[in-house]
């Protein structure tokens, strides 16, 4: 069939960040389709340069409003595996239900204001206050609960507070952790009711075969630390995150690309249930199987899936920190560090996917040179070459103009996009 | 929406961003306890964060961020062409923020460290009221919800909106924390505006000033009492330019 098509949306709606998406199409060849990003770039790693490693952390949160702490961590494991710090198992298991806290809220956000109106076919989240309800009631509560352990764990929702250097300035305290376990308990029913509503709805049908890249530490489902992975079969210690990412830059986009095995891959909630998915919580397990999830899974749409499997396991899984929290003496809460040099790399599981932050030390303690790679970085590739198979799909379909551009913003949203963030 | 029998208009805004992490208008969206009546004040003109539907017959504009590129100020000018009033929304729009870090060093190099060859515009970091008219600032990194919340019900109910003048250690005496200082750190409570109800430092986190300075701040007093107890004016000058909120010290100072 020989039809024209273009699409040119620029600044794409109900993302994080600027971004375009760019698509032509001429008697029915596909001469165009980009995923261009141009939001302003903050240069990070020069604002880095000569502080002082105990504010780093404070810093690096600042790349991004919605994954802060993940940020926060990323180059707080940096600097301590660079100068050989330890920090105490109180301040670990306090880090992992911050991480829990920040993903539930980032999980929750997406899937309630960014992408439930793409199903329900409306431009925001504002008409579901009137129509649904309890579904939007849900969505918040999940969304608090996010909100409130990492409150709890941090200090803050936003911009942590209490994580630093060799541990936390402050422990959790006791009489708020019980709330916690409470609020979490009240809470599941709105997860169970998310999940009847997503079961609701159709799933476009789309796969295109890619790598999808995580950490795994083969015990836990991944979060802070671990090896490098991919679907592909790679697997490569933490320091090596450059051989993981071999950034390149193109001249439509201010943020970067990345490539391992093949010319782009995946990383997100989607990687990291493929490449972990035996080390769920068993409950996350039987919901992903509710939705005939399973690994590898090759369908971008599915990562919304994905993340409300995850919900399931953080809901579990903090209930358990919470209450190994409650059985500590809450009081070992900071290992005492000298500052040295030292050169390492901190991965992370942020919500979006691994983000790694690379950090030299030097003798006076103060950051020689630092890098740092972002989840959405290291989808730009499967996002740009998705678009292209996506409408190529489309077209064979015979789907209409308006179907198309439905599908190929569904599928830029599906990914999560932190803009802002890529272009750090 | 009707309070106490009577019909009031709700506000009609738009919401923006420039340079920055987006933080501060995610606040927007959190305190979920109180959302719902929080957008009912609200009529939500041109949001894109959130909302696909775009006017721009908005009366308030939220800007959030600093101006880093010559596309922006053009932006940024729009916004104020329209906007009865202006907001400079968090630290990074009211003082420049941590954008402002990379002034320190000349912007060709700062392209050639992160993007090696290729060609990247960007300039030194300004904060809104460098390029347009400021009606209203509401610091904070990120802002306050409480805060705005109330700033927001000061506007639809046409009474007085202002920031609290004090110091931050006002907030933090009243939480019963102990105070930095006597725990050797560096805390800039005593200089920086209140309104943040002191959460650092109750995270035992010292204060970084992102709220920018008090209006009664008595920095010769704060100056004598970094010195007495021995602590590094070199660190003071970094916690003092990490929002570029405050004034550099003099150099006799330093």
């Amino acid at each position: 069939m020989k039809r024209d098509y273009s699409l040119d949306i620029r600044h794409l709606t109900r993302v994080e960040g600027h971004a375009n998406i760019r698509i032509t199409v001429r008697d029915g060849q596909l001469l165009d389709a980009r995923w261009a990003i141009v939001e302003t770039p903050r240069f990070f790693e020069v604002m880095l340069k000569g502080m002082s490693a105990e504010l780093v952390p404070f810093l690096t949160s600042r790349i991004c409003g919605i994954c802060s702490i993940s940020h926060s961590l990323a180059s707080i494991r940096a600097v301590e595996r660079a100068m050989d710090i330890v920090p105490p198992v109180l301040a670990e298991t306090t880090r992992l239900l911050a991480m829990h806290g920040e993903t539930l809220q980032s999980h929750a956000l997406h899937l309630f204001f960014l992408m439930a109106p793409d199903f329900a076919g409306i431009p925001s989240a504002l008409p579901l206050l009137q129509s649904h309800p309890d579904l939007v009631r849900a969505g918040l509560q999940l969304k608090e609960l996010g909100n409130e352990i990492s409150t709890v764990t941090t200090g803050r929702c936003t911009h942590p507070v209490s994580l630093v250097v060799g541990g936390l300035s402050k422990a959790p305290d006791k009489q708020r952790l019980l709330n916690l376990l409470a609020m979490i308990h009240e809470r599941k029913p709105a997860l169970e009711q998310t999940c009847s509503f997503f079961h609701s709805l159709t799933i476009p049908a789309f796969s295109r075969e890619t790598e999808f890249i995580s950490l795994a530490n083969g015990s836990t489902y991944p979060s802070i630390g671990g090896r490098l992975v991919s679907s592909d079969g790679v697997n490569k210690d933490e320091n090596d995150y450059l051989l993981m990412t071999n950034e390149y830059t193109r001249d439509f986009s201010t943020s970067k690309f990345t490539r391992l095995s093949r010319e782009s891959s995946a990383a997100g909630a989607l990687a990291r249930f493929n490449n972990n998915s035996h080390l769920l919580h068993p409950k996350a397990r039987e919901c992903a199987e509710s939705f005939g999830l399973h690994p590898v899974c090759h369908n971008p749409f599915m990562n919304n899936i994905a993340q409300l499997v995850e919900c399931v396991h953080i809901l579990e899984d903090a209930e358990n920190l919470v209450n190994s929290l409650l059985d500590s003496n809450l009081a070992e809460i900071k290992t005492p560090y000298v500052s040295k040099a030292g050169t390492a790399t901190g991965a992370v599981e942020a919500p979006r996917g691994v983000l790694y932050h690379h950090i030299s030390i030097d003798e006076q303690g103060k950051v020689e040179k630092a890098d740092c790679i972002i989840p959405t970085t290291q989808n730009n590739g499967n996002i740009h070459d998705d678009l292209r198979a996506l409408v190529e799909q489309a077209l064979s379909e015979g789907k209409n103009d308006g179907e198309i551009t439905k599908l190929c913003e569904m599928a830029v949203r599906s990914y999560d996009p932190c803009i802002s963030c890529s272009v750090h | 929406m009707n309070h106490l029998g009577f019909e009031m208009e709700r506000v009609k805004i738009g919401s923006f961003d420039f340079t920055c992490c987006e933080g501060c208008q995610l606040q927007l969206a959190n305190k979920e306890s109180t959302l719902p009546d929080f957008l009912a004040l609200l009529d939500i003109r041109n949001f894109r964060e959130i909302s696909s539907e775009r006017h721009d017959d908005y009366d308030i504009a939220f800007v959030e961020g600093s101006i880093t590129r010559r596309d922006e100020i053009e932006r940024l000018k729009a916004i104020r062409a329209q906007a009865k009033i202006l907001v400079a929304f968090g630290t990074c729009a009211c003082f420049g923020g941590v954008n402002s870090l990379k002034n320190r060093i000349p912007q060709a190099e700062a392209i050639m460290e992160v993007y090696k060859g290729k060609a990247v515009e960007t300039m030194p970091s300004l904060k809104i009221s460098d390029i347009v008219q400021v009606d209203l600032s509401i610091p904070g990194c990120p802002v306050s919800k409480d805060e705005v919340e109330r700033i927001l019900v000061g506007i639809v109910t046409r009474s007085q909106v202002s920031l609290p003048t004090y110091p931050v250690c006002v907030d933090c005496k009243q939480r019963l924390n102990t105070c930095l200082f006597d725990l050797g750190e560096i805390c800039l409570g005593p200089i920086s505006r209140a309104g943040c109800d002191a959460v650092c430092p109750t995270g035992k986190t010292p204060c970084l000033g992102c709220r920018g300075p008090a209006e009664e701040l008595n920095m010769p007093a704060f100056l004598d009492l970094v010195k007495e107890r021995g602590l590094s004016l070199e660190h003071l000058t970094e916690k003092l330019s990490f929002y570029n909120a405050f004034e550099p010290l003099a150099t006799d100072e330093t």
